[in-house]
Parts: structure tokens; sequence; C-alpha cells
């Protein structure tokens, strides 16, 4: 798209004023979420969790970044059609997709191995950015753990398995309509 | 010598030359979009992508007069005072439109498209194409059919530009593609029971400006921003048609013909485009063997490399037999280590694969009999090196045939060596009897063939995508490349294996090499400047195609 396009908007930079160039504003802000969690620590509320003893609870998991999850369509399919958009966003190429014609007559294309390298992965979410079906997601379980590195690569099963154990909690953050044509 | 404006650039056009509007707009660094243009096959000038204002330039007044319409770019000639816009609203808009109708129906499954990242409509809808959608319509699936064992068609995805149908018909001369149905109902298709089965067959897939057809050997192997391309010669047959290597993380995953007017125009045969399978055949030799009393010992590189030399040097004649599978490079380098040792070492051209016989189509593009891209270099180098020692020079002196008679008569080399490469267990058993009674017998394979069962050390050989330097193809045309693929854990390259023996100092470089060798002799003279990516014609007396008694096939080992 040429930048003259009539179609973008330009807009320019707000002036920051006196004040904005000093960083007053800003500095001001920040100092007030120091404050504010001092208060909760004095009051009896600390930040600080024991963890393990005790669970941190997580604020938003729709926005938490943890594992991931591979999730299924509405006939426990699994959703993704093997597009690689994933793999190449990925900045530690820690995806491994091997893609085949589907066995399915609706769907043309499908991945028939699909691993993720949990201990390679840096957790930044662009694969669940990239995935134009949503079908990669990062759920709020953050307590990865496994005996050996085998065990953290984690094939399409073991991700199909984190979208059943945690679909009810978090149910899929698809924010599109649904898609008269069908998939991809 | 024609002028002809295009934007207001005069690009100048040879007398001899017959360009259109797109060709000329091309030479003056312009682009105009089309789909169903291409220089390799007849015009038509449906696809309208191409349309530009044009005009006349009155030669006495410099006076331009633009016709009324539009008219596409392909079809126009460009002649003497022809006048090209390519940039005007008008332009814009028509091509706009086009590209607007052809995505209305068009499946938005780029995600799932093998074509994604180097579609021509996905090029042209982000530089000439309509912002937003119109249309609301959401086609997201495309039919899938197959045309024949090599390629499949997804219905949906095409947009009826015809190359494939003209391809069949004019180049290939076999026409099994057709246009069924009229309008908005075209489709490719075939004939029921005539599938699509030519030699060539695989070059619709490249000509397809969008996803329509499809590779099958391809399908859903690699998404093509993941892989390189290199550019390379195909080792198939001695054509050599210069083609691209596709590979991503040292797997070769598809090959492309690239365009050479003086070698395969724009085309390679279905042969030479799978003829890559065998470089990752998990039978493959990898790793330097030598016999120690019965049995085999797998040993490392610097053991081996000391071992050669030590052995090379205490034996009494040398024989190299030269493989019509390596470079000029490479046969030079293992002729050079012969001569070392052995001042009158015997150089030998090794046995030429020939299966069946030349084909040519319409067009000229020929597929030839002679199954190995370099006979014609390693015999000019075997003839090099046989005049430096006041040898023979006739071919027939230095076959591989005439070795063997030589042996039959009763000589005894003391040490052979014999190259390989090819991908075909060439040599059958008895002949393999008839090096028994060698006292020191060098085997370079790809494969075990019965050789490598009287051998004393067996090297792993070099496929064609590992090596570097150049061919000669059967038109004495030499073209030069570098490797495009690292050859497996434990294969030394011919080259820097050769290079080593020969205790040079750096690095093998094809180029290197080949300076030195036209600088030595007269036949490679040619080369002794650059060599361009299209290959330079070696000229030289033309010796016919081959004499020999054409080889029995061979099985693939």
């Amino acid at each position: 798209m040429p930048s003259d396009d009539s179609s973008i908007h330009w807009v320019e930079e707000p002036d920051l004023g006196l004040s904005g160039r000093m960083c007053l504003p800003m500095f001001a802000q920040g100092l007030t979420t120091t404050l504010r969690h001092l208060r909760r620590a004095i009051s009896g509320h600390p930040v600080t969790v024991s963890y393990p003893d005790e669970e941190p609870e997580i604020a938003n998991p729709r926005i938490y970044r943890g594992v991931h999850r591979l999730n299924r369509d509405a006939e426990g399919r699994v959703k993704c059609v093997a597009c690689f958009l994933c793999a190449t966003a990925c900045p530690a190429h820690c995806i491994d997709i091997v893609a085949a014609p589907s066995p399915w007559p609706d769907r043309e294309k499908y991945p028939q191995s699909f691993t993720i390298d949990e201990l390679r992965c840096i957790y930044c979410g662009m694969c669940e950015e990239a995935c134009p079906v949503d079908a990669i997601e990062l759920t709020s379980l953050y307590n990865l753990t496994g005996r050996n590195r085998e065990e953290m690569h984690f094939d399409k099963e073991k991700l199909l398995s984190v979208h059943d154990a945690t679909k009810d909690g978090e149910p899929c953050r698809t924010l599109r309509p649904a898609d008269p044509g069908g998939d991809p | 010598m024609a002028i002809v404006v295009v934007d207001g650039v005069e690009v100048e056009i040879g007398d001899g030359e017959r360009l259109n509007g797109v060709q000329a707009a091309r030479r003056a660094g312009i682009e105009i979009p089309h789909y169903c243009w291409h220089p390799g096959l007849s015009v038509v000038a449906s696809c309208r992508m191409c349309l530009v204002e044009s005009g006349k330039r009155d030669p006495a007044t410099g006076q331009v007069t633009l016709l009324p319409k539009l008219v596409p770019a392909c079809q126009t000639p460009a002649t003497d005072g022809t006048v090209f816009v390519t940039q005007s609203d008008t332009v814009r808009q028509a091509r706009a439109m086009v590209e607007e109708d052809l995505l209305i129906r068009h499946p938005i499954d780029c995600p799932i498209c093998d074509k994604a990242g180097e579609c021509s409509l996905q090029d042209y809808h982000f530089r000439y194409g309509r912002a937003e959608r119109r249309a609301d319509l959401r086609p997201f699936t495309s039919r899938r059919r197959t045309l024949g064992d090599t390629v499949s068609l997804f219905v949906d995805r095409c947009v009826m530009c015809s190359r494939c149908v003209r391809f069949c018909r004019e180049v290939a001369g076999t026409s099994e593609l057709m246009v069924a149905h009229r309008g908005a109902h075209e489709e490719i298709d075939v004939f029921p029971g005539f599938p699509l089965a030519n030699r060539l067959s695989g070059n619709v897939v490249d000509l397809c400006p969008v996803g329509a057809l499809a590779d099958r050997d391809f399908l859903y192997q690699q998404r093509v921003w993941f892989m390189r391309s290199h550019k390379h010669v195909c080792a198939g047959c001695s054509t050599g048609c210069s083609i691209r290597i596709d590979t991503n993380q040292d797997r070769i995953h598809r090959l492309k013909p690239r365009a050479n007017a003086a070698v395969n125009q724009w085309w390679m045969c279905d042969e030479g485009r799978y003829a890559f399978k065998h470089v990752h055949d998990a039978s493959r030799i990898v790793e330097p063997r030598a016999r120690v009393g019965n049995r085999w010992e797998a040993r490392d590189w610097p053991s081996i490399l000391d071992a050669l030399r030590g052995r090379l040097a205490d034996a009494p004649s040398i024989t190299v037999v030269l493989s019509p599978h390596q470079t000029v490079e490479e046969a030079y380098l293992l002729a050079a280590l012969a001569r070392r040792h052995d001042p009158s070492a015997r150089i030998v051209v090794g046995e030429t694969p020939m299966r069946g016989a030349d084909e040519s189509f319409p067009t000229g593009f020929t597929i030839r009999a002679e199954k190995c891209p370099n006979r014609r270099g390693v015999e000019r180098i075997a003839e090099g090196w046989n005049e430096a020692a006041g040898g023979s020079e006739s071919s027939d002196d230095f076959g591989w045939s005439a070795f063997l008679a030589e042996l039959d008569r009763g000589a005894r080399p003391g040490a052979v060596w014999i190259a390989g490469g090819g991908p075909d267990g060439a040599v059958d058993p008895e002949t393999a009897l008839r090096l028994r009674r060698t006292p020191l017998l060098i085997v370079q394979s790809l494969f075990h063939n019965p050789l490598c069962d009287q051998a004393d050390f067996v090297l792993p050989a070099t496929a064609f995508a590992e090596r570097e330097g150049s061919y000669v193809n059967a038109t004495d045309r030499l073209q030069s490349f570098a490797w495009a693929l690292r050859p497996p854990i434990g294969v030394e390259p011919d080259g820097p294996l050769y290079w080593k023996l020969l205790d040079r100092s750096g690095l093998y470089r094809g180029p290197v090499v080949l300076k030195e060798i036209a600088e030595r002799w007269e036949s490679f003279a040619a080369a002794r400047g650059s060599i361009p990516e299209t290959g330079l014609d070696l000229g030289g007396a033309v010796r016919p195609q081959s004499t020999r008694r054409p080889a029995a096939p061979v099985s693939t080992t």
C-alpha cells in the first residue's frame, strides 16, 4: 500500500508541553503505583506470595502467557490448519510442524505433527497473535515442570490435552465472528 | 535502432529484436504486471492485467498521440516511436479493477496455499490492488483435483491465464490440458482417461502465477519463505539445465528451472526435477572405510588421508578413472593427484550411463539419453592431461571400455582410483571382478556397488548438489556453480578431498581451480574471463554424441 493512499489517516504527535517534556506526569504516575503497593503492604496485604506453599492469583488469565494449548474445533479435531505462521513468527524457533493433506473432506491441510519445545520458548505470545484460526493460545498454566528435556517437547496430543484441561476455565479467546464459509 | 518511450524514459531496441511492451518497459526498469503473458509461450492477452496507455510519437514534430483506449502491453509491439504510459490514473484504476475481479471468488486460503509468498496474485494485490474489499463474498476453500501423477489442481484458485494449457500445446506438444466451460464457469481440466502425463509436466506448476497448480511431490512440504535458493545445474542428463535448488535445514525440497536461452529456455524435465531423492537416501555411504585383512574398518578422515597418501606414494603405477558426474575442477584435481605420484599415470574417463534415446520437443528443448552432466568436461580434462604426458588424445583410448580391454590383456596397474557420484550403480559384478587383482583399489561411490567389494578403500562420493565447480554440457557449454547443500556428516566432498591430498594451502574453491585449468589448456581458454550466469560456450571441435555402445539400463540402487 503506497504511503500516499487516501485511506491512510496520518496523525501528528501531540505537543507534550513543559511538564510533559520534564516527564513530571509519568514520574507522578509511577510514584503513585509505588505508594499504592506500599499502603497495601503496610495494611497487611503484601504483594509477595510464599510460593509454593501459597498459589499466586493470576489477575487476568486471558492475557497471561503460560503453557501453550492447541484448540479443538466443534467436532473435536485440531483447529490448526498447519499454515506455519506461528513457526514463522516465533523468534525462538521452538515450533516444529509437519503438514499433510487432511483426512477430512471439509479441510485441506492439517498438522501431522506439531511440537513445541517449551524449554526453548520465550513465552512472547507471537504465535498466538500470528495464528489466523485461533488454534494456538497461551494459557495461564505457569508451573511447568518436567524430569528431562524430552518431556518438555510438547507434541500435538499433549497440547490438545492442555486444551481439554483448561477449556472450562479459559474459553477460546476468539474475537472474530463465526465465518459463514467455514474454515480456515 | 528503434527508440521506445516508456513513462518518459527512452529505451533503445536493437534492429533484430522483437519485443513487446512488457519487455521494453522491463528494459527501462519499469514493471508491467501480467498473468497470461510468458516469454516462452504464445500471446493471448486475456488477463488484461498489463493494460497500459499507448500511442505514437511523430518523428518530425515530436508530438505524442495516445490511443483513446487502453491496450495490453504484451500484445503491443515495441516499434520505433511507440510510447507507453504505465503510471497514469487510468492504468492504475484498470489494474485495481482486474485485481478486484480476480479476487471476488478467489479463496482466501493463503495460509494453507503452497504458493503464498511467491504468488503473483498476492504481490500484485499489494502493489496494484484496492486497499479494501467491496464484495461481501467469503470463499474459503478450494476444490482439489488430481490432473496427473505429478500435478494437482486447486480449481477455485485459478485465474484462467491459460499458461498451462498453452504450455502443453506449444512446448510439450501433448495438449492434455484444456479449458472446460465458458465465462464464470471456466475451469482447467483434462479429458477423462487422459491425465497430464508428459515428460515436462512439472513445468505447468512453475508457470502457474497463482496456487492453482501444485506439485504433488512438494505439496505441503515447506512454506516457500523458509527455503533458500541456490543457483545450480541439473545433473540428470547432459543437457545440463540451469536450475535452482531450494533447500531448508540441509534438505533439498524442490528443484526449479532458471531461464537460460542457450540451454533449457525456461523449462526442465520431470526426470531431472525429481532426481534429488537419492541425495537424502538413508543407504548412502557416509564414512570412509579401509579394508583390514578380510573385514572393513571405518576410519576417521585424518587417518584415511594419511593412509591414502602413503599407499599412493608407494604404488608403482597409478590409473584414475574420472567420473562423468564430477565437475571439471574435481576431475582436474584428481588427475593432478595421480600425476603427482606417478608422472605417467593413466587418466581414464569412466563409463557414461546411457538410457533410452534423446527426445526433442517442438521448441528445441531436449532430454538426452546420456544420463550424466559432464562427460565432455571430464573428457577435455583427460585429453589435457594425456596430451601433457605425450599420450594418446583420442577419447576412444582413454575410455572405460579401452581400460577394461587393457586389463583383460593383462595390464596390472599398481593402483586404481575409481571416482563416482551418479545415482546409479553403474558397475556390474562381472566387471568388478576384472579389477580384483589390483593391488590398491580406491572406490568412491554414493551407494554400495559390486566394485566396493573388491576395493581396499571405499570413500563416500559427492552428490550433485554438494559439488562446486563447472559442468560442460552436450553442446560444449560450461556452467559454473557453487555448492547448494552441505554433505551429510562424514562425507568429504571431492573438491576439498583432492585439495587436501594435494597438500594445497587454503580451501578448495571452484573458480580458482577453473582459472588454473583455463590458463593451462587451450580447450578451456574461453573460461579465462568471468563466467556468466548462463554459462559460456567453450567452442572447439564438437565431437559426436558418443559412439560407444549404450549401456544396458541400470536400476537405481
